[in-house]
């Protein structure tokens, strides 16, 4: 074959494999919002679901519950995952314990989400007694995002540049000091951008959320309330209700807000690359 | 006159290159040390030595003394933190912070604990001046560091260095990435600078040596092979290698 007509082949193949991986999103997308928005409505947002078998109701006290769940866990997450990324890679040294934690740190980023169920059922709901409440829940989804966050916040600190950190000790500054005033803010679009992925994360979570916040339809009122998100009421109303619109239709809800998280991901780091180049 | 820094039977090591041969070197007071050699010599790792720089490097070892008035600045207790105050460092890459102008120069009296705004504007313009970058700048303070062109990025740097009051200055290239009209500005800038600091810099180009220093050192794989004032290595080498590298026959 001559290279002219394997080049023809190799961008068949690329078009292809392009155009196949777009209609497969679209399709999946269109669907749930095909099915869901006509179940949408302004009631819908805001009406408490009834619960139950009914499937009645709207997905309000599930918005709040997911809000609630993504502002707890990140409370918890922050400081202990961001500073975890400092101490690996600006102050562990390469020896066989950091190799090992290193290793661990990826191992746990692929274990599936509901061993991670399991282990916070265990833990937090039976032995701690935090029963099927938000806190388990949050508690178990730090065990879950914690490799996540540490390995894109590492991965952030070490693009800075050698260059920055010696400018800034050349300085007379302590290391703490090139740390916070050089390198955290270098590295800050890069952290964000995880922080919003594993926000991201909570929002889609269910697996480990089943086993740990448990299934109620209400307002939480305290951190040892149960509660649904949005993707665990999507879960029990496709489940155990014949409401398949309302699912749908919370699916368009989550699907929407994926959108909208992406989106401020993105925009947030362009933000940043044209400050950093104009200056602020 | 006493030397404002000195080495005595300097060796360096990484891992295990003995990067550095027994140097031994006085850099004089208010006057500009040069130091050439081809590349891989161990220049700029000698000039790191001087600042401590090289500690930040895992597997690196030093042995031998490297005074700054008289003191040891390896011995037990010495506030690394301190000592970098004392001596400051301009490197071959122009390495602005990514923030404003201001900033960048504040940025020293900062980590120093001055946050008065007002002596910080004095500050900012009196190391801005004496980088000879205030009359380009001083209009845009705001404007990111990384927007200026690569000359006046180094003069920033330099400025930035200014603002903390150092001693001496420590220069590692820092024309290698400047075009011809932006290193004669730093030659300018450096030739005053003399009058208030003491500088060293590394060059891999001879003609700058020559013309900015009243010092040259010239290194050979990790042996400073020769050493004097820079009239006398130029224009009469004793070693057979010094002169063979600034007549160009090899480098």
């Amino acid at each position: 074959m001559s290279a002219k007509s394997r080049q023809k082949l190799a961008m068949v193949f690329i078009w292809g494999s392009g155009v196949i991986t777009m209609l497969i999103l679209f399709l999946i997308i269109g669907y749930v919002l095909a099915r869901g928005l006509p179940a949408f409505s302004f009631d819908f947002l805001f009406t408490a679901p009834q619960g139950g078998l009914s499937g009645e109701g709207g997905i309000s006290t599930a918005i709040v519950t997911t809000i609630y769940l993504v502002l707890l866990t990140l409370a918890i997450l922050l400081v202990p995952g961001i500073g975890a990324a400092i101490y690996l890679s600006e102050y562990a040294k390469d020896n066989w314990l950091t190799r090992i934690i290193r290793y661990g740190v990826d191992t746990l980023a692929g274990v599936p989400s509901i061993v991670f169920g399991l282990f916070g059922f265990v833990l937090f709901v039976t032995a701690l007694h935090f029963r099927f409440s938000l806190l388990s829940g949050a508690l178990t989804l730090v065990c879950l995002l914690l490799p996540t966050l540490i390995r894109t916040s590492e991965e952030a600190i070490k693009a800075v540049p050698r260059s920055h950190r010696e400018g800034a000790l050349a300085l007379g500054a302590t290391k703490w000091q090139t740390i916070w005033h050089v390198v955290l803010p270098s590295a800050l679009p890069g952290i964000v951008t995880g922080v919003i992925l594993c926000i991201g994360r909570i929002v889609g979570e269910t697996a480990s959320l089943y086993v740990t916040m448990g299934g109620s339809a209400a307002m939480p009122s305290s951190l040892f309330s149960g509660g649904r998100t949005l993707s665990l009421h999507l879960f029990y109303l496709a489940m155990e209700t014949r409401a398949l619109e309302k699912a749908m239709a919370t699916g368009a809800v989550l699907i929407i807000t994926i959108l909208v998280i992406n989106t401020i991901v993105n925009w947030i780091s362009y933000r940043f690359r044209a400050r950093v180049l104009r200056g602020a | 006159m006493n030397p404002k820094m000195e080495t005595k039977h300097l060796n360096f090591y990484y891992g295990s290159t003995h990067c550095l041969k027994d140097v031994n070197l006085h850099i004089k007071e208010h006057e500009i040390t040069a130091l050439i050699g081809p590349s891989g010599c161990g220049k700029s790792t000698f000039l790191r030595t001087l600042n401590r720089m090289n500690d930040i490097i895992p597997g690196a070892r030093i042995e031998g003394e490297v005074l700054l008035d008289k003191q040891n600045i390896y011995e037990r207790g010495v506030d690394v933190v301190e000592l970098r105050k004392r001596i400051g460092m301009v490197f071959q890459q122009p390495n602005p912070f990514p923030k404003s102008i201001f900033e960048n120069v504040a940025f020293g009296p900062k980590m120093l604990g001055l946050n008065h705004k007002l002596n910080l504007n004095e500050v900012v313009e009196k190391s801005l001046r004496a980088a000879a970058l205030w009359d380009e700048v001083k209009d845009n303070l705001n404007k990111s560091g990384l927007a200026l062109s690569g000359g006046q990025q180094q003069r920033l740097c330099i400025a930035r260095v200014l603002a903390v009051e150092p001693e001496v200055i420590l220069m590692d290239e820092p024309c290698s990435a400047l075009d011809p009209a932006s290193t004669l500005k730093i030659e300018e800038l450096m030739r005053d600078l003399t009058k208030n600091y003491t500088i060293v810099i590394v060059t891999h180009n001879m003609l700058q040596a020559a013309r900015v220093s009243e010092w040259t050192g010239f290194f050979l794989l990790g042996e400073l092979v020769e050493y004097g004032r820079t009239v006398d290595i130029f224009s009469r080498p004793k070693d057979k290698r010094t002169e063979d590298y600034i007549t160009g026959r090899f480098g």
